[in-house]
């Protein structure tokens, strides 16, 4: 064998782990599932080919597709630009050079390493409608908070309130991105007479797009897959009506409650285009307002 | 910054600290709470505000902790979590490691696009995947046992790939060099060579490895049956969902579920911060 040939083959059996893997557990449930997309298929038994059926259904027949999708997408146009902001603004906060911002840093990063279920029965908890701490400080300004987790206007800003909460947890990344600004470009700024505001919206905002960018990203793609803190929520039905029925818990019903797993593979497949659809709108948006400096 | 500033700044920043920290003292106070400390019985309940002394339970109710145990079969569902971080940690961090290797320091053919589908599929919505995936495993006669959960994890998980595989590259050659030449092979380079000096970016992985096995919900939700073998994240939304919940019992044990995290932070967050740092992708 040439050491050429000897060095691919090496190579390969190195990701070799990795290759079989996604071969076998992603890429052929990949096809597969676009296959079941078409089928009537219950798991039980093989799979029948029905053609676009299970599609027709979804799009012309099916209130609680674009009930989910409704939930989802609203969820997603308030708490991702809501925990953006949020975890930038705490970063510049927290990049301030004082004594102790280490603390403060651990305090504000603390939430979002909270176990999903464990933060939501916490948050089922201060949310209670009686005794919660959320309503009792409310009642401080003689308010009469809502019932947040039976009524189904409220239930929606539970979930954004835990995401808002957790938000702590991009900051680090944008902690990083800010440390990695030249010093110089400040300095420069100064010179020209730059104030504190100006020095923000032209160096610190451009120069951290990348990972604001990326972390957009992440969290759209995130989002559209939202289930724990539904299912736990609503204990797994997605109520009070259907408020809390995310397109992720709505899929996993109709798979494992109705055991309709071809119409679970088609909305996958939706959920799939949608998600290709919305980072691709994203990604378009980039040249307007990424910089990647240089 | 002037002095007055600065005073101004900690004023600003022990404020903002309240809402993220009020909800963890809360859950721990309650813990430590009777029932009638938190229905507070007989002081008009409903109309009651908020005080920072109601936050001070008097007396102190320890019972709710060990009741906690005993009404939620904790210790069971904390020796399967355990375990299950276990194979889960160890099985990961050594595929990926291996993978790593491979994109990060030998130069084959393909490794490129190889490297390019791998980090494709960190986008990839697990729900495409998962119908398919669950037929295989209920035909393997997997299901219900813990074997979907941890066999996925030998083959490696990307996003540690991708982690280790940036460290790799930053360590120099010269020596993997050497080793060649006195007739080292790749494999034992890699054990010898590699793996001793990646140290921190393998507790890394380590650290995400666990974090994500302890919080998994949906894993455990598709593919165990059998209440004897729950881990503590699916265990305890069992316990919440209960409409007899006893919410001081099930504060005590979010408690306890919550700790360990929490501790591991502490002790490792300089792992932690470096590892979230790069995932920041440039």
């Amino acid at each position: 064998m040439s050491p050429k040939a000897r060095e691919n083959l090496t190579g390969y059996l190195f990701i070799s782990p990795w290759l079989i893997g996604f071969l076998v557990f992603t890429l052929w449930p990949f096809l597969r599932s676009f296959y079941l997309s078409f089928c009537n298929y219950n798991i039980v038994q093989p799979p029948k080919f029905i053609g676009l059926a299970n599609y027709q259904m979804m799009l012309f027949n099916d209130e609680l597709f674009y009930k989910s999708l409704w939930v989802t997408l609203r969820y997603a146009l308030v708490a991702v630009p809501l925990t953006l902001f949020v975890g930038v603004a705490l970063a510049l906060l927290l990049n301030l050079n004082v004594k102790g911002i280490a603390v403060f840093r651990t305090i504000f990063y603390l939430p979002s390493i909270v176990p999903t279920v464990a933060m939501t029965s916490i948050f089922m908890w201060i949310l209670n409608p009686q005794v919660g701490m959320v309503n009792r400080i409310l009642a401080l300004a003689g308010v009469t908070g809502p019932a947040w987790l039976s009524d189904p206007v409220w239930t929606p800003w539970t979930l954004i309130f835990m995401a808002v909460w957790a938000a702590g947890g991009s900051m680090v990344i944008y902690l990083a991105g800010l440390k990695d600004i030249p010093q110089y470009l400040y300095e420069a700024a100064t010179l020209d007479g730059a104030g504190a505001f100006r020095k923000m919206r032209m160096i610190t905002l451009p120069m951290l797009s990348p990972v604001i960018f990326f972390n957009l990203v992440m969290s759209v793609i995130g989002t559209f897959q939202y289930f724990t803190q539904a299912f736990v929520i609503s204990n797994g039905s997605g109520g009070p009506e259907d408020s809390t029925l995310f397109y992720a818990l709505y899929m996993f019903k109709r798979c494992w409650k109705y055991m309709d797993m071809g119409y679970g593979s088609a909305m996958a497949w939706v959920l799939f285009i949608i998600v290709m659809i919305s980072t691709g709108l994203i990604f378009r948006t980039q040249k307007r307002w990424v910089h990647y400096g240089r | 910054m002037t002095r007055f500033n600065k005073i101004l700044a900690y004023i600003a920043l022990i404020c903002l600290s309240i809402p993220p920290l009020l909800p963890l003292v809360w859950m721990i106070s309650t813990s430590l709470k009777t029932n009638e400390q938190i229905y507070m019985k007989g002081e008009g309940a409903a109309t009651k505000g908020f005080s920072f002394a109601s936050l001070i339970p008097s007396p102190v109710a320890w019972n709710n902790y060990p009741d906690s145990l005993e009404t939620i079969p904790f210790m069971v569902y904390l020796k399967n979590t355990v375990f299950l971080c276990l194979c889960i940690v160890i099985a990961s961090v050594i595929s990926s490691a291996i993978v790593a290797y491979g994109f990060a320091r030998i130069n084959f053919k393909g490794s490129k696009i190889w490297f390019g589908v791998m980090l494709a599929t960190m986008a990839l919505p697990g729900q495409v995947t998962m119908i398919p995936n669950f037929a295989l495993f209920r035909a393997l006669g997997w299901y219900g046992t813990y074997l979907p959960l941890i066999v996925p994890a030998f083959c490696a998980t990307p996003f540690y790939v991708f982690l280790l595989s940036q460290f790799f590259k930053t360590l120099p050659d010269e020596m993997a060099e050497s080793a060649k030449v006195d007739g080292a092979n790749e494999w034992v380079i890699f054990c010898r060579l590699i793996i001793p000096l990646s140290k921190p970016a393998l507790a890394t992985c380590a650290l995400f490895a666990f974090l994500g096995t302890w919080n998994d919900f949906l894993g455990p939700l598709l593919y165990l049956s059998d209440s004897s073998k729950y881990t503590l994240a699916y265990g305890l939304q069992q316990f919440v969902n209960n409409p007899y919940v006893n919410w001081m019992q099930l504060m005590a044990a979010s408690t306890l579920f919550t700790l360990p995290i929490i501790l591991l932070f502490f002790f490792a967050q300089k792992t932690f911060i470096q590892g979230i740092s790069t995932t920041g992708g440039k």
